[in-house]
């Protein structure tokens, strides 16, 4: 299940929501995505953010997830996946992303996860704005995330 | 009636969200759709034409600029997306 939302999330919750969906599940991985405070990229002038304002293409990212997920779901045994992006104006230290995935042995759940995290970073189309007291400017894409892609197309015909 | 969405940094240098357009029987590919809109406004050029990073969706899918549109598409520009 794919959820856009405005609102928080509760990882408790949402733990529980896949453990009752994936049935025989022996392995549960759950990944969360926090808002940093400070980012790493070429133009950061090193200022606090105060706000992260993240814009999507409702529709295509919705449709994007959905075929990210089913892609993990053909390439691992999956007993349930579960993705929430939020949009919106976000804080440092706000939860941002969540990825959940059940299967019978962790290997396909750790996988999967990281697998559905990688192309949601440069396969969904979401954008995000940082703004700090003073200064405000779209992030620009980094290429070790697109590197992380390259990585499991290399590895497809494993 | 073609739709067009403009997104991020495209939105804002263009100062809108979106706009429709009645193919014209010239334009066939994206290419050429970049290459009208430059000529119905200037400032399209530096914000898109000379963009390379820049995405473009047909029907809410990426494709390259050969892709061949059909009247009612949408579409849509965008720069390279950075969610997560």
């Amino acid at each position: 299940m794919i959820s856009i939302q405005t609102e928080d999330f509760d990882l408790g919750t949402e733990y529980q929501l896949l453990r009752q969906a994936a049935g025989d599940a022996g392995a549960i991985v759950t990944f969360s995505g926090l808002v940093r405070e400070i980012y790493d990229s070429e133009q950061s002038s090193g200022e606090k953010i105060a706000t992260l304002y993240l814009e999507h293409y409702p529709g295509m990212t919705e449709k994007s997830l959905q075929l990210i997920a089913d892609q993990a779901g053909r390439k691992w045994s999956l007993l349930a996946t579960r993705i929430i992006h939020r949009v919106g104006s976000l804080k440092p230290k706000d939860q941002i992303v969540y990825v959940g995935t059940a299967s019978a042995h962790r290997e396909d759940a750790f996988a999967a996860a990281q697998f559905i995290m990688d192309y949601l970073k440069t396969n969904a189309p979401f954008w995000k704005k940082q703004s700090s007291n003073t200064d405000s400017h779209w992030v620009e894409s980094r290429q070790a995330d697109s590197a992380a892609i390259e990585r499991w197309q290399e590895n497809s015909n494993d | 009636m073609l739709t067009i969405h403009y997104f991020a940094s495209i939105r804002e240098s263009l100062e809108k969200n979106q706009e429709q357009l009645e193919l014209p029987v010239s334009v066939t590919t994206i290419d050429e759709l970049i290459a009208h809109l430059v000529a119905l406004n200037p400032h399209f050029k530096t914000v898109v034409a000379n963009n390379n990073k820049l995405l473009v969706a047909v029907n809410q899918t990426v494709v390259d600029r050969s892709f061949a549109l059909s009247k009612n598409d949408e579409v849509a520009f965008f720069p390279p997306m950075t969610g997560g």
